[in-house]
């Protein structure tokens, strides 16, 4: 028997898609009857108050949860949020409601036996609800209690091997797409890279000393699966240099009609027979493509790489084999400044594709760091040249898209070493408003004004 | 209850202590057929909704099967969700960016057998635990925030106004008959924690009143330069207040024509809380992208200025969304994605096909960029 009335609440049960009030009544339910025995670290009606406290916010249209609230674990300014709800009388098991964040493994692959450790731990010192996943990646578990909180983090770390993500002005849990393990799009090893950063950057991960919160996301094509071009401060792109690989063969049977289009993807309708002209030719965006006498001919030096005909055609066209990385900076949601989009900063950054050991062959975990300090040696220069000018020039709470408007691309480009080029922007500047440096002007600005007088009267 | 310890030693926290470890490492969690198969694989296909293969080079195949999942999900559920890894996947499985659960089988019996589980799996009010779907050319999960169920800036909820939403574009979460993809996002207030702002359709929660001031409380708990800092449209001054018991106290002003609700103040300050069950509702969004393919990413637009908090299930937001997806379905062409859709029929059209309001709120009056978005042609339709 629930413990509180939920009338708006129980109306969000029906319908096809998962109910997380039938989600929460379960855990509720579960806890009531407690069929394993578990000695609950937080009260046992957590679910139950919870629910009740959501009917509320139902109810009087508006939120019943404190803010803030200073929590966290010994040594880390981050990874733990504090939640208090205002109502902590009418719901007491639910008064002090705090979040973990635990950093999630690359492109969220996980194993059961993994996962079940995590639950047990979590019904037993926490409320048994979660988030999978949090909207940076973290694992997100919610409701807990402060004495808790150390014991969880006693608990991951030395049972599980296992850390908290990042809270606060810090470097955020960086996030990756699936990439390599399971794409064929992807132009870089999207984990490798994430996670190299991601144990690179422990400290800035734990310790918040930025001006304002940083994001970094891995993406490993111009796809975009992760999002990182619109959400985070710096944005790590796979990309290519030479030519898209066609084989011709295939491309046949996507005119004969035997490949479906884009991998399938528009099978509930019928659009028709596949039409190369219009479907691929017609759409590049760049006009770099011509199919003439059954033959597809890309002109690769005109080709911006937006991925259109390899999705289209991904058994006939396939990614080129000089790969790299395109990295963009800045992007971030609308507050404060309004919303910004990642700008090009590095065009091409290429990664050694002869460099592909894994940790597997490595005795230890250090000696594959090592590898890897040496394979991304390009990236941590980048990255930490952008922190230098970020640190020594943000305001508080200003994120780097923010200072790049303050104080123009340029600078930033200036302070990776980065010469800049065409491609850094859509069109040039429309003003003839430019800032020139002193030292590009011959002489210099301290002038005589009496020589100047010399030769131009008051 | 009993206190168990976990071996934690509160006199001694340094004794023993682990810190700075990370994630674990991705080679652990990844199935067999992966780890074997990682940057070999050359092609996929989606053989129905939901339902994907991978092939190797080595013709070494994986079958994955999609299923929506609520982002708020229980212990007992992810047990569940273990069960089933068990049963069918050799105890591995992952999610997606978007709260999709995905599960991976190398042979195809596996995966059709998987696939008849799933599928009878309710909760007891009738929703499905795990719908497959969410591939190709129609609407994944949306990604969201916390809303009312855990967050203390929320001007929506989040779960509910998501779920209302997905039972009411179930069916094409379950088909591949739109134009493009179309990805939905929601964002309870404009921290945006879950950004929206370049999403085909974008759900935001938006207060429309400026902050409650609490001035007796409000010195005592806010820095007053950091709160008059935090506002983008200057609209906060330090001021002197005298309460009703006579004592004169150092708060604020707030400027109530210049602000725009957005709470940065509040975030600093938590003598300024927004809601407001009157003022709080929802703004609708819409043709924004990330992809890179054909044309350049992109911010979505307002669509709609503001809808009340209809609780429990947002009507007028699920119709009004509804009608946009079903426009869109019938005036794209294939490969168009929403605001590739919108940039081509103009806007005006947008709001014709729609049925939508044109108001003042539409025109953006915020900084420098608003004049980037005004008509500067005199090519428009009629």
């Amino acid at each position: 028997m629930a413990k509180h009335n939920t009338p708006l609440l129980d109306e969000l049960e029906s319908g096809p898609w998962p109910s997380f009030v039938s989600d929460i009544k379960q855990e509720a339910d579960v806890r009531a009857k407690n069929e394993k025995g578990i000695d609950f670290q937080i009260p046992s009606e957590a679910c139950d108050d919870l629910l009740g406290l959501l009917e509320l916010s139902y109810k009087d249209g508006t939120t019943h949860w404190k803010h803030g609230g200073i929590v966290g674990v010994f040594g880390y300014g981050g990874g733990i949020i504090g939640r208090y709800s205002d109502k902590p009388v009418e719901f007491p098991a639910c008064a002090s409601f705090h979040t973990v964040r635990v950093s999630q493994p690359g492109a969220k692959y996980y194993t059961t036996e993994f996962l079940r450790q995590l639950m047990d731990l979590w019904q037993l010192r926490g409320s048994g609800l979660t988030n999978m996943h949090g909207s940076t990646g973290d694992i997100v578990l919610l409701g807990t209690t402060t004495p808790q909180l150390e014991e969880i983090f006693y608990t991951l770390t030395h049972d599980m091997d296992q850390d908290l993500g990042g809270s606060g002005s810090n470097l955020r849990t960086p996030a990756d797409c699936i990439g390599q393990s399971r794409c064929e799009y992807a132009c870089y090893d999207t984990q490798e890279l994430c996670y190299f950063l991601t144990m690179m950057y422990q400290d800035e991960l734990h310790r918040p000393a930025f001006p304002y919160k940083f994001k970094f996301k891995f993406d490993g094509c111009p796809n975009g699966c992760v999002a990182s071009m619109a959400r985070s401060d710096l944005s790590f792109i796979g990309t290519w240099k030479d030519q898209i690989g066609v084989d011709q063969a295939e491309v046949a049977l996507y005119v004969d009609g035997t490949n479906p289009s884009n991998a399938g993807a528009h099978k509930g309708r019928d659009w028709g027979a596949f039409d190369i002209q219009a479907e691929v030719v017609d759409l590049c965006p760049t006009d770099c493509m011509k199919y003439e006498n059954g033959e597809l001919k890309i002109n690769d030096k005109e080709c911006t790489r937006c991925m259109h005909c390899i999705n289209v055609m991904p058994k006939a066209l396939k990614i080129g084999k000089q790969r790299g990385i395109s990295m963009l900076a800045g992007a971030k949601a609308p507050i404060v400044d309004g919303a910004q989009m990642g700008s090009l900063i590095v065009p091409f950054l290429p990664i050694d594709q002869t460099m592909n050991k894994q940790l597997a062959d490595f005795d230890s975990e250090e000696d594959w760091m090592e590898y890897l300090e040496e394979k991304y040696a390009a990236f941590v220069e980048v990255i930490e040249a952008v922190w230098d000018y970020w640190m020594e020039e943000g305001k508080n709470r200003e994120r780097l898209g923010e200072l790049m408007i303050r104080q123009g691309l340029q600078k930033l480009l200036e302070k990776i070493g980065m010469e800049p080029q065409a491609v850094h922007v859509d069109h040039p500047r429309t003003n003839p408003y430019i800032f020139w440096k002193e030292d590009e002007v011959p002489g210099g600005w301290n002038r005589d004004i009496n020589e100047y007088r010399k030769h131009h009267a008051r | 209850m009993a206190f168990i310890s976990s071996g934690y030693d509160p006199a001694k926290p340094m004794e023993g202590r682990i810190t700075d470890i990370g994630p674990k490492h991705y080679d652990q969690f990844y199935p067999e057929v992966i780890k074997k198969n990682k940057g070999k694989w050359t092609h996929h296909e989606i053989l129905e909704p939901g339902i994907l293969v991978h092939v190797a080079e080595n013709g070494d195949e994986v079958f994955t099967v999609r299923c929506g999942g609520a982002r708020i999900m229980s212990a007992t559920h992810i047990q569940e969700i273990c069960d089933i890894a068990d049963k069918y996947c050799g105890g591995n499985l992952r999610f997606t960016t978007r709260n999709n659960i995905e599960f991976m089988t190398d042979t195809k019996d596996q995966m059709l057998a998987l696939k008849a589980d799933l599928n009878q799996r309710k909760f007891p009010g009738g929703s499905y635990k795990f719908p497959i779907g969410g591939t190709g050319a129609g609407i994944s999960n949306i990604v969201h925030t916390q809303g009312w169920i855990h967050c203390h800036t929320p001007a929506t909820d989040a779960s509910g106004t998501v779920k209302a939403t997905m039972d009411t574009v179930f069916s094409d979460f379950q088909d591949m008959r739109l134009p493009a993809k179309l990805k939905i996002s929601m964002a309870c207030c404009l921290n945006m924690c879950g950004a929206v702002h370049c999403s085909d359709i974008a759900i935001l929660g938006y207060h429309r009143k400026p902050p409650i001031l609490d001035h007796e409380y409000l010195d005592k708990v806010c820095e007053v330069p950091l709160a008059v800092a935090s506002c983008p449209t200057a609209a906060i001054k330090p001021s002197k207040v005298e309460l009703p018991n006579g004592e004169t106290v150092k708060s604020v002003a707030v400027k109530n024509e210049r602000c725009m609700y957005c709470g940065n103040c509040y975030t600093m300050c938590p003598s300024m809380p927004l809601s407001d069950a009157e003022g709080d509702g929802i703004v609708l969004m819409a043709g924004g992208k990330v992809s890179n393919r054909i044309s350049a990413p992109k911010f979505s637009k307002v669509v709609v200025a503001f809808l009340p908090n209809e609780t429990p299930r947002w009507p007028t937001m699920t119709n009004t969304i509804g009608k946009m997806i079903e426009e869109y379905a019938k005036g794209a062409r294939k490969y168009e994605r929403f605001g590739d859709w919108t940039d081509r029929i103009g806007w005006e059209r947008f709001f014709d096909v729609c049925e939508l309001d044109f108001t003042h709120h539409l025109i953006d009056d915020f900084r420098d960029a608003a004049y980037q978005s005004w008509r500067q042609t005199t090519q428009f339709k009629f």
